[in-house]
């Protein structure tokens, strides 16, 4: 078969790296601005170990906003994150009940509360027609409750070291920097996993088309219902794992997880998805998410109190709203 | 009384024109007081954009409008029907939600102490009903959506009443009734009319409009045709004035005996709810036409053989073996590719780059968790460049987000999808609606090549030259039914025959008088 040459082919590689810097997601160079003035009001937080414990702190977020993206792209909402984070933590300290041998199995049972709750917010959205945000919201409620039910209403016991060393841990002797903190290790492998998915699979590709146009994806043989549940199974597995990982941070607490649902689609949104679907970049959602913590960092630095930096949160989710809205206003 | 000399209403040498198309043509006609005038014509001929601007909901490039003899200039259908000019449309413009009075009187309720009256509101609303003899039958309480479709119509005409309309516009008014309703709404218009009203109705079927109407008027491809009374013309004549042009386009050839093959797909006796025994083959190498006016169920036709919305009864064979096309999946399973009528709902994927969309439903018959090619499968690495070259897309790039493509690209964007999950049955819904004469001529240079490649083809299509112009053999819809086949080469007076059963009516006729 001759080789059939295409105008994409046909660029030089200057061409292309240009064509590649002007596509470059903006939450990149955001991101880059954000650290920079990190820097200059702390400079430690640049030097490696600075850096790792940023990337500790924001890990929780970041692999919640990569399952978060899963959903989005399709169209959806998932607000039950947050909570499934907090019963996560609490599940936890209940299942091990002080003793370290529990937490392999206990470990193993978070997950399967996890994918149970992401199956049943794919089925009620899929087969009981029940909007993702509605759905969701009730799923929140219900874990929050559950949650609070398990506990008989105050947290008892702590959790074990062995369950907190994904959040708090390091990883000892580490070459050249010493030591390396596992919650980052953590998100790596579920960074490169949830990229590898995205970019790399069918899946990527059909959450991405059923987000774009529903009815062409099922008239193009793809199962749309099967797919939504799937997204929402990913998005569940992630709130479990950052709920693991926050758990280890910052130990017994029934709001470990409070508002981290919003944080995720926020960040999710930084990085370019499109809250109606069919649109959005895996790498840029977690950086996204970095930039969000990135911001926290920077305003706490600079001496602002918790509530001003939630309004000033809420402003910048407006604003990146609005800006892609302008973006691709103007592109048409 | 006014004056049955005198037209209440008439256009003169109207023209419209939307961007690539005349949809009326220097069209006059005139509309008296208490007579019932019919509009016919193809699907397309500006019916509907005729009876649009009389109610400005469009305004026309030229010709003007007169009603009671003064020029107007409606700019909005609000404005038309305060001076007593009603449309009512196909769609109901009904809120399902709001009572009955609330509908009548939207934007208008009467009003004490600056509230709703309720007590006035509900009696103007019972006077309406009754002039329309509904007042036993529908509640001024009644929610909107609690009533059938006759008593939804009867609530429209209801509403109409309630401005004092002199001209009543009717789109189709009896396409979704049974027949005892058409009954009730034949004497409603005849009522209306020995009041003084002048009712002007589009409808594509002959029976009713021979039955109700005065007058008939034959527009053709926008432009006017003739009118006369209907007592002075016959069904046939009608049609024989709707069709009848030039087959000035260029076609492809068509099958040579040799190039058909097996039977691929056959069904028998196929019914659901919208379609009743469906008898049809489809035969490797030919295409197969389908034709029929709007809610024939073409479409549905499509949609069943594909699994959308598939049939509930009767027999599927496909290329010899029994088969359930139960989802659009099962069919792509089948080789059976589908490129449906309304390309942005249901063909593309507009924020995904050109090859995403040509793979995709090469990819939906692979494992979810299966590694993608950027551009093809595993064994076809340059399968989408082949294809773009193949169905001939213009495109800067392979990664172009196809919203950015125009319709006729986009058209071939979907058909070159199909081609990449190697179909061999394909259905062609208004292959080339909205699309440019030259984009038109290579889609049905590639429609032909598919069946000269042992493919079969079902094309649907509201032009008859191009059903005309395509097909090996043809097939007419009505009603949900086939009417009839034709050969290759059948007329379009032929065809339109059957689509608009009239050849069902003459036989009812022939029984009864043997009877």
């Amino acid at each position: 078969m001759a080789q059939i040459s295409t105008p994409a082919q046909e660029r030089s590689l200057w061409d292309r790296f240009i064509i590649g810097l002007r596509n470059i997601a903006p939450i990149y160079i955001v991101l880059i601005l954000l650290l920079i003035g990190i820097g200059t009001q702390n400079p430690t937080f640049l030097e490696p170990a600075g850096f790792l414990n940023l990337l500790r702190r924001a890990a929780p977020l970041m692999v919640l906003t990569a399952g978060q993206l899963f959903v989005i792209v399709t169209g959806g909402f998932d607000l039950s994150g947050g909570s499934l984070m907090s019963l996560t933590v609490i599940g936890a300290s209940l299942l091990i009940n002080n003793d370290p041998a529990n937490t392999w199995w206990a470990i193993l049972v978070l997950f399967g509360i996890g994918i149970l709750v992401g199956l049943l917010n794919g089925v009620i959205v899929s087969y009981l027609n029940v909007p993702s945000l509605i759905a969701t919201l009730g799923m929140l409620l219900a874990l929050r409750g559950a949650g609070l039910y398990w506990t008989g209403g105050a947290p008892r016991g702590y959790l074990t070291d062995n369950f907190r060393m994904f959040g708090r841990g390091w990883l000892e002797p580490f070459p050249v920097i010493e030591r390396f903190p596992y919650a980052v290790l953590v998100l790596i492998v579920v960074s490169a996993a949830a990229i590898y998915l995205f970019n790399q699979t069918n899946l990527g590709r059909q959450l991405l088309a059923v987000g774009d146009n529903p009815r062409a994806s099922r008239l193009a043989g793809i199962s749309v219902e099967k797919l939504r549940i799937i997204a929402f199974v990913l998005s569940a597995i992630t709130a479990v794992i950052a709920g693991i990982l926050q758990g280890g941070f910052g130990g017994v607490n029934p709001d470990a997880g409070e508002g981290y649902e919003l944080q995720a689609i926020s960040a999710a949104v930084l990085g370019g998805a499109v809250l109606l679907g069919g649109r959005g970049s895996m790498g840029a959602a977690i950086a996204g998410a970095l930039a969000l913590e990135a911001l926290f960092t920077l305003l706490n630095l600079l001496g602002l109190p918790k509530p001003l930096r939630d309004a000033v949160q809420g402003l910048i989710i407006i604003g990146a709203v609005a800006y892609a809205a302008y973006r691709s206003r103007r592109t048409r | 009384m006014a004056n049955a000399e005198e037209p209440i209403l008439e256009v003169r040498s109207i023209t419209k024109r939307f961007p690539g198309v005349v949809a009326l043509d220097n069209v006059s006609a005139q509309f008296y007081p208490g007579k019932v005038h019919a509009v016919v014509g193809e699907n397309g001929a500006g019916k509907s954009t005729l009876m649009k601007i009389l109610v400005g909901a469009y305004i026309p490039d030229e010709g003007e409008i007169l009603f009671q003899g003064q020029p107007i200039h409606f700019s909005h259908p609000r404005e038309a029907q305060e001076a007593g000019i009603s449309i009512i449309y196909q769609e109901f413009n009904l809120l399902p939600e709001r009572t009955v009075a609330q509908n009548i009187f939207l934007g208008r309720e009467p009003t004490r102490y600056g509230l709703i009256d309720q007590r006035q509101l509900r009696r103007r609303t019972r006077d309406v009903l009754k002039q329309v003899g509904a007042e036993d039958m529908i509640s001024p309480d009644a929610e909107v959506k609690s009533l059938s479709i006759a008593e939804q119509q009867l609530v429209e005409i209801a509403k109409a009443l309630s401005f004092d309309s002199k001209v009543l516009i009717m789109d189709e008014p009896t396409a979704a009734l049974a027949t005892h309703e058409v009954e009730i709404l034949t004497r409603l218009i005849h009522k209306l009319i020995e009041q003084g009203m002048a009712v002007i109705f589009i409808s594509h079927r002959f029976t009713e409009v021979f039955d109700i109407a005065d007058t008939i008027t034959v527009l053709k491809d926008g432009q006017y045709v003739a009118t006369a009374p209907a007592t002075e013309v016959t069904p046939s004549k009608i049609i024989t004035m709707m069709v009848g042009r030039e087959l000035d386009q260029y076609f492809p050839r068509l099958a040579r005996p040799e190039e058909i093959g097996e039977v691929m797909v056959q069904v028998v006796n196929g019914s659901n709810n919208k379609l009743h025994d469906i008898n049809l083959t489809l035969r490797a190498g030919e295409i197969v036409g389908v034709a029929g006016l709007q809610g024939s169920g073409r479409t549905e036709l499509a949609q069943a053989l594909f699994g959308v919305a598939p049939f509930t009864s009767g027999q599927l064979t496909l290329k010899g073996q029994d088969s359930h096309v139960k989802s659009p999946n099962a069919a792509i399973h089948a080789r059976m590719g589908f490129v449906t009528e309304d390309r942005k709902a249901e063909g593309i994927f507009p924020n995904q780059p050109l090859n995403d969309n040509i793979l995709v439903s090469v990819r939906a018959l692979q494992l979810v968790l299966g590694r993608i090619k950027r551009n093809g499968t595993a064994s076809k690495p340059h399968l989408v460049s082949e294809l773009v070259k193949q169905v001939d897309v213009r495109t800067p790039s392979l990664t172009q987000e196809v919203q950015y493509l125009s319709g006729g690209n986009q058209q071939k964007v979907v058909l070159a999808k199909w081609l990449a999950s190697t179909c061999d049955i394909f259905i062609f819904d208004e292959p080339t609606r909205g699309i440019d004469v030259d984009a038109k001529a290579s889609i049905h240079e590639m429609i032909r090549e598919l069946t000269q490649a042992g493919a079969a083809v079902l094309m649907i299509s509201s032009e008859l030259p191009e059903v005309i112009g395509m097909s090996d053999r043809i097939v007419v819809m009505w009603d949900g039914r086939i009417s009839g086949e034709l050969p290759a080469g059948a007329s379009e007076e032929d065809i339109m025959i059957l689509a608009t059963g009239h050849r069902e009516q003459e036989a009812e006729a022939a029984v009864e008088t043997a009877v």
